[in-house]
């Protein structure tokens, strides 16, 4: 096994154009900086508490845990505010970014949720924001694109490769090469060259410090298991870290359309990183079909296949009716309504069988407001 | 087959910058390619850069990624492309530049194998730094063809040294922040990047990316062993044929010295 800097075994690393090799290097060292600087890691606490609302509370879900066979707690991501646990890692970028003396950032965004997020934290901050999206999903998710632009950012049409996520992120490293000298690049999930994995992982980390605290209060013992969605891995990541020396076992859960380590991935380099892909035998990059934008990505972060390889982690994927399903079951059995991408995360738990031991800590990464558009245009609701 | 090292070093020494213009596989289709490897020579190209489409192109503008996107579609792949060569009978001198994900996906040791046989003089990886590239370098060094590594205007001096320790064939130099096919502005910061790089290293130094017409192609021929042209001979190729981007590059031979 390789110990490289920035590698999860053999996962990972700094696949970048030379002219961002430098820049990253760069980077590192002011992250390095802040993760260990009170002044940089005290502003950051406030403003998750004060703008953002955490901590975000721990709730029991008695419905589903009936329905499951177990107890059920979920991680309300979905209140943080922009609706998503994506702020908390663009307010730790963004405030790095200031650090880094550079005035503007980019991102790219599937969802939107990230884009947003993004877009709140510069313009809280001060800075200036551009988001890539993909032109397939500017339509799916039109009203953060409004969001976005009212909060001051632009929102640049993809118009290249299957114009979804992964063409966004190429256009938005496209940016960063052209402009790194004034322009840090707000990656939205645990992926892209080192630092990013990492960095967002720690970002995202509080998630789970935060229930763990929650949970040993109120039940006076660790969870058994731990179920999050997958996309890049963001929330799974930030939920797991906390539990990651503790007995205690972790489910991802992929979209159906996106299956990457729990279906046809293979490993591969794109994006900066060397982790697992959907790609073709020549390794070409294949289109993805997940029926929530967030999770519309071929590939996963370095450390879950890390996790897979080692068997930390397991990982399945649901359906779209499944997820759908889901969706439908949260919102009239416990009053919330989830963002499709948590759905996945409901439908993996509501997809296995547990004991009435069991104690389920679920990621309720972002909230469904931003879905109903594409809900009612697929009448999956039918 | 002589190294890609020894015939720059050879136009050096005859005065000459060598002209590097780069196509992409299998745009718009095989047969093109082929006409053009058989044409730019006669036109006045000293080296032929080959380009292996990817899906996923990050350090390219938009014309070659449209050209990628086109080769693709028509069903290009790593296999076509390397048969294909090994079945030409005259070829020019060649250096392929390819993502690392196909030729990862393909085998490296095959791949290398393979690309010496189809008579590829160098590989070019632009996702690939040194630092991660220590499987390729072993393979290539071994197998004898030459490794070419970037220099991009954000390298700082102390990391050239690096760079030209990986590299056996010639250091391509990024003449600018972004990716092909980008406006270069001010060719001087470029020159004296290129006497710098000079007086660090005796590798060759070619120079690339945005580089469009004849005169810039003359201004740094007098500083660099190389000119590397891409975007621009591809939009030749899309808007005026095979014979548009043949007549380009004889205006480019030309005009260096
Ligand atoms: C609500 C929500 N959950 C999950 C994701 C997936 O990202 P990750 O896997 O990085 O958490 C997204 C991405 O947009 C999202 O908006």
């Amino acid at each position: 096994m390789s110990c490289k800097i920035g590698y999860f075994g053999e996962f990972g690393g700094r696949f970048v154009p030379e002219t961002l090799f430098a820049p990253l290097l760069e980077l590192e060292e002011a992250y390095r900086e802040v993760a260990s600087d009170e002044g940089f890691q005290k502003e950051l606490k406030e403003l998750l508490k004060s703008f953002v609302g955490r901590p975000t509370p721990l709730f029991y879900a008695e419905s589903l845990s009936q329905m499951a066979g177990c107890r059920v707690y979920l991680k309300r991501e979905d209140l943080c505010h922009t609706g998503s646990h994506k702020i908390n890692n663009t307010l730790g970028q963004v405030l790095l970014t200031k650090r880094l003396d550079k005035r503007r950032v980019i991102a790219e965004t599937g969802a939107g949720q990230h884009g947003v997020a993004t877009a709140t934290a510069a313009a809280l901050l001060g800075l200036e924001c551009e988001v890539y999206m993909g032109e397939e999903d500017m339509r799916r998710q039109a009203i953060n694109v409004v969001r976005m632009e009212l909060l001051g950012a632009r929102v640049i049409p993809v118009i290249s490769g299957s114009r979804t996520l992964k063409d966004a992120i190429n256009e938005a490293l496209r940016d960063w090469v052209a402009n790194v000298d004034t322009t840090h690049y707000v990656i939205g999930s645990v992926v892209g060259p080192h630092p990013f994995p990492t960095m967002v992982r720690d970002f995202q980390r509080v998630i789970g410090d935060e229930a763990k605290e929650q949970l040993l209060k109120v039940e006076g013992r660790l969870p058994t298991h731990c179920i999050a969605c997958v996309g890049g891995g963001s929330n799974a990541m930030g939920l797991f870290t906390a539990f990651r020396d503790d007995p205690c076992r972790f489910i991802g859960v992929e979209a159906k359309g996106a299956e990457t380590l729990s279906g046809n991935g293979e490993i591969g380099v794109l994006h900066g990183f060397k982790s697992y892909f959907l790609q073709d035998e020549w390794g070409q990059i294949t289109p993805t079909d997940a029926i929530a934008a967030g999770l519309d990505y071929p590939g996963v972060g370095p450390e879950h296949a890390f996790f897979k390889e080692t068997l930390r982690c397991t990982y399945r994927h649901v359906s779209p009716k499944e997820a759908v399903e889901a969706f439908r079951t949260l919102a009239k059995a416990e009053g919330i309504i989830p963002a499709l991408e948590s759905a996945h995360a409901v439908a993996g738990l509501l997809a296995e069988r547990w004991n009435e031991q069991d104690l389920v800590l679920v990621c309720l990464s972002g909230r469904g407001d931003k879905d109903l558009s594409e809900i009612i245009e697929k009448g999956v609701l039918q | 087959m002589k190294g890609i090292t020894e015939r720059l070093r050879e136009l050096t020494q005859r005065g000459r910058c060598a002209v590097i213009p780069y196509i992409t596989a299998g745009y718009p289709d095989w047969d093109t390619t082929k006409a053009l490897l058989q044409r730019l020579p006669e036109a006045g190209a000293d080296i032929v850069e080959l380009g292996i489409p990817f899906s996923d192109p990050m350090a390219d503008g938009p014309v070659i990624q449209r050209a990628s996107e086109e080769a693709l579609k028509k069903g290009i792949n790593l296999e076509i492309i390397l048969k294909g060569l090994q079945e030409l009978t005259t070829k020019p001198s060649l250096v392929a530049m390819g993502y690392y994900n196909p030729i990862l996906r393909y085998g490296i040791e095959r791949f290398v194998e393979r690309a010496v046989s189809a008579g590829i003089g160098g590989l070019i990886v632009p996702d690939l730094p040194p630092e991660e590239g220590e499987e390729l370098i072993e393979a290539a060094n071994r197998h004898g063809v030459a490794t070419i590594f970037l220099i991009a205007p954000t390298t700082p001096r102390e990391r050239i040294p690096v760079i030209a320790e990986a590299t056996t064939g010639f250091i391509y130099l990024v003449s600018l922040k972004g990716v092909t096919g980008s406006d270069v502005g001010s060719l001087k910061p470029i020159l004296e990047r290129v006497d710098e790089i000079r007086s660090l290293t005796s590798l060759p130094v070619c120079v690339g990316f945005g580089i469009s017409t004849p005169e810039q192609a003359k201004i740094i021929s007098r500083h660099a062993q190389g000119v590397i042209i891409g975007s621009a001979v591809i939009k030749r190729l899309e808007e005026k044929g095979i014979e548009g981007a043949v007549r380009f590059i004889e205006e480019i031979s030309e005009a260096v010295v």
